[in-house]
């Protein structure tokens, strides 16, 4: 009985010190300036000064960088999942020459990290002329061998006798993929489409290395650059930025967070 | 400009003692955080293991950190790790510990950003190992009692040997991922204090994009491949030789 007790003290406290700094990010973006310097600092600032997320939302395009993350996001997922079906359905349901081969060169992709590609595609973008362009932070991850395997794999559970009897209802192939066996495969495509919009939205590493120019960066960009900018420690306003970036995400987190455990173990263990 | 082929010299010109310093860094942060996160996460799944509110709750709030930003995180813990007004320096001078630079002295800068990314990331190793332990047969648990075995007993005897998949899985990922570790760096310390948090990704990022040596940035960009490449195969080996275990 004791131990139990003392288990769940330990949990607590581990639990308090993962979400307590939440609840100090979300203060601090209330207080003032007089009221971050202060020490020791209150838990709570009375008054909250709301008014320090609308001068963070002012102190840089930040609807131009939310619809940008939105765009990049939506964009990169769209792309996945309609390649990965089509890729998924022509190696699970096809048979051609090759397929196999060409199938391992999907997997060995899986190893390879975008910080071993950033540098040859920089180069190629510049190129090309696409920096600074939605292109170049939608192309690089438009396909995802993560994606196509996942699906191919769904797909493969999917008894032939559905994919023959749709056939002989003069289904064709596109209506065979998106009609037939999406809708079949769906807990699978909802599990990676978690993963790539978490991931993806979140991204830093990538915009920061293909953008330059306000025109098209991202969210993670801009409130990075809160502090670069900041005169002295502004950390209301640079707390109140954050939440741009990390209240959607929990708001989806809290919604879904089942789905969402789900998908990260369900990505990482097939 | 035009390309010019110059055999060796990229990789010649990384053989230096800055680069090793990376190098010896990149291998410290990454132990660190595998080490940490992976016996943390083990203890807070092994605890968590029961299908309660409280503890969906608790592991929902533990997780709740892998979702969210880097870019967030590193930010709010340049706050809290603030000397002067941090929260941490608050907590440390209301039990009497000394005041502590965590990012500002070259000692301490890297463990400081080890216990950061392990803050934000244990939340991974531990779903990963409650989804092994779920996969653990109660009866092999019943049987251990009914021999008498205590509760230590029963995890050294049942529950670490039948984890060893998840926990080869999990050294593997943990260390593939944190030697991608960039976002962290470059938000929190620029690689300061004296290059003392420089480690491999952002190495690269700093000679491609800041002195723009593209030639010597992708020559390691080759050598990181190449562990990952490694790292990976032995993953495999190591699946190839353990899969009777489970069954």
């Amino acid at each position: 009985m004791g131990i139990r007790a003392l288990t769940l003290a330990a949990l607590a406290l581990v639990a308090m010190a993962e979400v307590f700094p939440y609840v100090w990010m979300v203060s601090t973006s209330l207080k003032d300036m007089a009221g971050v310097t202060r020490f020791p600092p209150a838990l709570w600032p009375a008054p909250p000064h709301w008014e320090n997320y609308a001068k963070a939302w002012a102190s840089g395009p930040f609807l131009r960088y939310a619809v940008n993350n939105a765009i990049q996001t939506a964009g990169i997922l769209i792309c996945q999942l309609f390649f990965g079906c089509l890729a998924g359905f022509a190696f699970s349901k096809l048979s051609w020459r090759g397929r196999d081969a060409c199938f391992l060169v999907v997997i060995a992709c899986l190893i390879v990290p975008p910080q071993v590609r950033f540098v040859p595609l920089y180069m190629l973008f510049s190129k090309v002329g696409l920096l600074n362009t939605y292109a170049s932070l939608i192309l690089p991850y438009a396909v995802s061998a993560l994606g196509t395997f996942l699906i191919r794999d769904a797909f493969l559970q999917v008894s032939n006798d559905i994919v023959d009897a749709a056939r002989v209802d003069g289904a064709g192939t596109f209506t065979m993929i998106f009609r037939v066996l999406a809708p079949i495969a769906r807990p699978t495509l909802v599990a990676f489409s978690l993963f790539s919009v978490v991931y993806h939205w979140n991204d830093f590493f990538w915009p920061l290395v293909m953008t330059t120019n306000d025109a098209v960066r991202t969210l993670p960009i801009g409130v990075a650059m809160l502090r670069e900018e900041g005169t002295g420690d502004r950390w209301h306003i640079i707390m109140a930025g954050s939440m741009f970036v990390v209240a959607p995400v929990l708001v989806v987190f809290a919604i879904a967070q089942r789905h969402i455990i789900r998908a990260f173990t369900f990505t990482s263990l097939k | 400009m035009p390309a010019r082929w110059v055999g060796a010299a990229n990789y010649r010109a990384l053989a230096s003692a800055e680069f090793w310093d990376v190098v010896t860094n990149t291998v410290k942060y990454s132990v660190g955080v595998v080490v940490l996160s992976q016996v943390l996460g083990l203890a807070l799944a092994v605890l968590l293991n029961e299908r309660t509110r409280v503890g969906a709750l608790l592991q929902a709030s533990i997780f709740s950190s892998y979702v969210v930003s880097w870019v967030a995180v590193s930010l709010l813990w340049i706050w809290l790790l603030d000397p002067q007004y941090g929260l941490v320096a608050w907590l440390c001078r209301l039990v009497g510990l000394p005041a502590v630079n965590w990012l500002g002295d070259h000692r301490l800068a890297l463990g400081s950003l080890v216990l950061v990314t392990v803050w934000k990331s244990v939340g991974y190793p531990m779903v990963i190992y409650l989804a092994g332990l779920q996969a653990i047969p109660g009866d092999l648990y019943e049987a251990a009692a009914l021999d008498g075995a205590g509760g230590w007993q029963r995890f050294r005897h049942v529950t670490w040997p039948l984890l060893t998949p998840t926990t080869l899985f999990l050294l593997i990922t943990l260390t593939i991922t944190s030697f991608q570790g960039f976002d962290i760096v470059k938000i929190m310390t620029q690689g300061g204090p004296v290059a003392s948090t420089v480690i491999y990704v952002y190495y690269i990022y700093e000679q491609a994009f800041q002195y723009f040596k593209l030639g010597k940035a992708s020559a390691a960009v080759v050598l990181f491949f190449v562990v990952i490449v490694a790292l990976t195969f032995a993953q495999w080996l190591a699946f190839r030789r353990r899969v009777h275990y489970t069954t």
